[in-house]
């Protein structure tokens, strides 16, 4: 545990240092703001606060909103299911390529405008809207709505699971309830704790996005975390100090919010608690249904389209506005990349293995090791697990990065599988920890019973009825690792090259083609790892009905 | 089955001396003496939450640590406190038959059977032996979760009786069978207890089961609040819910 909080310690630390002016490799030794004044003199710092707030808070608010309305009002309709199912793939594809394949939909010569032009808006030209990278950041909002609403959806799903959720609302139904505000009476107050974490990452995230705001933000100014990036990359050195102070200013930014939403959270609770038990049975709330319904399946239904556009391009030879689809068709583009491809298909995926098997096994130890002394985990445990999600990445890999120079791992493989395990090892914990605690420990007392040492139990029992929920929490894993931009940029030292980090550079160029295959094959690998982690087990325990509730 | 049976016979006795549970520096069960000899059946009778299924834990030896414990579980005279439970060899039978969702019926016997059974043949002779006893010939390659309830049931005990355990501890295990099922699986489990002769103790809140035994049976007494053996007993701690004081059980002998 303690090597994995220990970096992000140094790294907050190797960060607020520089921020006031202490660093020695760069002759700063003594404390002066000088940084801080040059941050603060720069001319967008406000339009890039104002951006970094509202794109951060407005996503998060947004998808939350639409995930508790779609849940509230639809877990009854037919469109529950198709988007439940729909759900696990979206999750699986990383940011990046989100972004790219969205920016290929909403821009000006899109997808979308093809799809209705000219006929019925009348553009032979692509229209002169900037529909990406807009001043408001509207598009950046939009891409970050798409890939943190599966996120809070499933994490709802599983809190709805653990709460019993199904038997409150019947309970409440058959006091008289309606069934929409039944649920926000009865089943939201037992479910947002649970959900509570998951929140604070998604708004630590969206308020610190890098990769995807390259795409989607606007760059004059960029969002606060896009100018750390730059000044980071600065050639003169002396900017280290501004981006530093910059990067600081971007954590306290995080904790302010996370701060007033926790006392936004506490205020609605005061307010609504006389309305929790006022008797009213609210039957109205089924008019909502049609519109989150039609809400959450629109934003599913962009992401769904933005990965089969990519697709497209990725095919495509020539495909001129306002053509719906490419007139000719070819690999070329696949064919060109082939070497590049493999450099940087073969690093992500050796990365991404070792990161999700090294994650997994230590889970699995932990949890193996935490039944066998029986402690149970504690509230402050999960704080701890969440860390590395709730504060920002850009905030400390800097200092990540100063820590790893200074145990000659910078730039090494080991120490990218390190820094990515950073971010692995807590989806992997949360993915297994409620399947790995829940298996019925009569089972494991029985085969003891029957002779069986404790290790033989833990292979030929646990493991074989775990198999599906590891191979899932490894396959996340295997997805969290394949999506890292800005830990791979850091520890990597530029002188790994993966998907992501290819996928985010060819989005800046104009070559729609080529930045469509690196961000399919991005959005690939995920899905093949969470296609054999259901294939697998599937296919063991096909004759074997028992196994198939757990998950 | 029947070569075992004459193995095991006269040696096969179960002893708790001194027994006694607690949780949190409470008592749960106040100290028991109790010999098992081989082939006969005792009944631990009380409502849950009493701490009778605590004492089969502890007799096999999977109790939480986070009980206090006192007390020695003898097995054939051998002072088993401290062992761990594959060395006990105390083959426990709980509410669900518990068979590994993951084996077929047929692996899930062997999963039972010693390993110094090396030979194959021998291996799935002996598993074939038991599926024919529990009237499932041919059921080897099952899936168990294709099993009735009963058949299930029978199953589970073969699966023990094949680990060729020294005791058997039955944890409630016809209480989720249908009324008409009950009879018959818990026929099925007393004759081959006795017939292996095998210290058995059976926990239950059911009195059919009891009487079914016409054997001894042992009553966990609840305590309640204002019992006054509940007051000798030393209370730490004030937030102590009235379930919890429930459990603080004494155990009275019924009938010899």
């Amino acid at each position: 545990m303690l090597l994995f909080l220990a970096p992000i310690v140094a790294g907050l630390i190797g960060t607020w240092l520089p921020a006031v002016g202490i660093f020695p490799a760069l002759g700063g030794h003594e404390f002066s703001l000088a940084g801080w004044r040059e941050l603060f003199a720069y001319p967008g710092l406000g339009s890039a606060l104002r951006l970094t707030l509202t794109s951060g808070i407005l996503s998060t608010f947004l998808s939350l909103v639409l995930v508790i309305g779609f849940v509230a009002c639809c877990s009854e309709r037919k469109s529950f299911q198709a988007l439940r199912r729909l759900i696990a793939p979206l999750l699986a594809v990383p940011h990046v390529a989100v972004a790219i394949g969205l920016a290929f939909l909403i821009a000006p010569s899109g997808w979308l405008v093809r799809l209705f032009s000219p006929w019925a808006t009348g553009w032979t030209t692509p229209p002169d809207i900037a529909s990406v990278q807009d001043p408001y950041g509207f598009a950046l909002t939009l891409g970050l709505v798409i890939k943190e609403m599966p996120f809070l959806f499933l994490m709802t799903l599983a809190a709805l699971h653990q709460t019993h959720a199904d038997r409150r609302l019947a309970i409440a139904r058959s006091l008289g309830y309606g069934p929409v505000t039944a649920w926000i009476k009865v089943v939201l107050p037992a479910i947002y704790p649970q959900i509570r974490l998951p929140i604070y990452a998604v708004l630590a995230f969206s308020l610190s996005v890098v990769d995807m705001a390259l795409i989607l933000a606007p760059t004059t100014p960029p969002p606060l975390a896009v100018l750390v990036l730059r000044w980071f990359n600065d050639p003169d050195l002396s900017m280290r100090f501004v981006a530093a102070a910059c990067a600081s200013l971007q954590f306290g930014i995080v904790a302010a919010a996370i701060g007033g939403w926790r006392l936004l959270e506490i205020i609605i609770a005061r307010l609504t608690r006389s309305w929790l038990t006022d008797g009213q049975r609210g039957y109205g709330g089924r008019a909502l249904a049609p519109v989150f319904g039609l809400a959450a399946s629109s934003v599913c239904g962009l992401g769904a389209l933005s990965i089969l556009g990519m697709a497209i391009w990725s095919f495509a030879r020539r495909w001129r506005y306002p053509d719906v689809l490419p007139s000719v068709v070819s690999l070329e583009s696949w064919m060109r990349q082939g070497s590049s491809i493999l450099t940087a298909g073969l690093n992500t995926m050796t990365i991404g293995l070792a990161a999700a098997a090294i994650a997994t096994t230590l889970v699995v130890a932990c949890l193996e090791n935490e039944r066998r002394q029986s402690v149970s985990s504690n509230g402050r445990g999960i704080w701890l697990l969440y860390a590395p999600l709730l504060v920002p990445q850009i905030g400390f890999l800097f200092g990540t990065q100063v820590l790893a120079v200074h145990l000659n791992l910078d730039g090494t493989w080991w120490a990218l599988v390190w820094t990515h395990l950073l971010f692995v090892l807590p989806y992997v914990f949360l993915s297994l920890s409620d399947s790995y605690r829940n298996l019925d420990e009569r089972y494991v007392r029985s085969a003891l019973c029957l002779g069986a040492s404790p290790g033989r139990v833990f292979w030929r029992v646990k493991l074989p009825m775990l198999l599906r929920p590891i191979l899932y929490a490894m396959a996340i894993g295997f997805a969290v690792s394949v999506a890292q931009y800005l830990p791979t940029l850091f520890a990597g030292g530029g002188r790994y090259v993966t998907l992501t980090t290819e996928a985010v550079s060819l989005a800046a160029g104009a070559n729609r083609r080529v930045a469509g295959v690196f961000a399919l094959l991005q959005a690939l690998l995920p899905m093949i790892a969470f296609g054999l982690a259901i294939g697998i087990p599937a296919l063991l325990y096909r004759h074997r009905r028992g196994l198939r509730g757990i998950a | 089955m029947s070569q075992s049976n004459e193995r095991n016979e006269s040696r096969n006795s179960l002893a708790l001396r001194g027994v006694s549970l607690g949780i949190a520096g409470r008592a749960l069960i106040a100290p028991l003496d109790l010999d098992v000899a081989g082939g006969e059946i005792v009944t631990l009778m009380g409502p849950s939450g009493s701490g009778k299924s605590s004492i089969l834990a502890y007799v096999c030896g999977t109790l939480e640590p986070s009980f206090d414990t006192s007390g020695k579980i003898f097995i054939n005279g051998q002072d088993m406190t401290g062992f761990p439970p594959e060395r006990r060899r105390a083959g426990i039978l709980f509410q669900d038959d518990l068979l590994f969702p993951h084996l077929s019926v047929g692996e899930n016997l062997a999963f039972g059977l010693p390993q110094r059974i090396k030979d194959k043949q021998e291996r799935n002779a002996r598993i074939e032996r038991a599926l024919a006893e529990a009237d499932l010939e041919g059921f080897a390659r099952r899936d168990p979760a294709t099993l009735s309830g009963g058949q299930r049931a029978r199953v589970a005990l073969m699966r023990t009786l094949l680990s060729e355990p020294r005791a058997l501890l039955l944890d409630e295990p016809f209480s989720k069978l249908d009324v008409h099922l009950r009879e018959r699986v818990r026929r099925f489990v007393f004759d081959h207890a006795r017939a292996e002769g095998l210290p058995t103790l059976l926990v239950t809140h059911d009195p059919e089961d009891a009487t079914a035994t016409g054997e001894r049976v042992i009553e966990v007494q609840p305590a309640m609040v204002d019992n006054p053996s509940a007051s000798r007993t030393p209370q730490k701690n004030h937030e102590i819910s009235t379930r919890e004081h429930r459990e603080v059980g004494i155990i009275k002998k019924l009938s010899l």
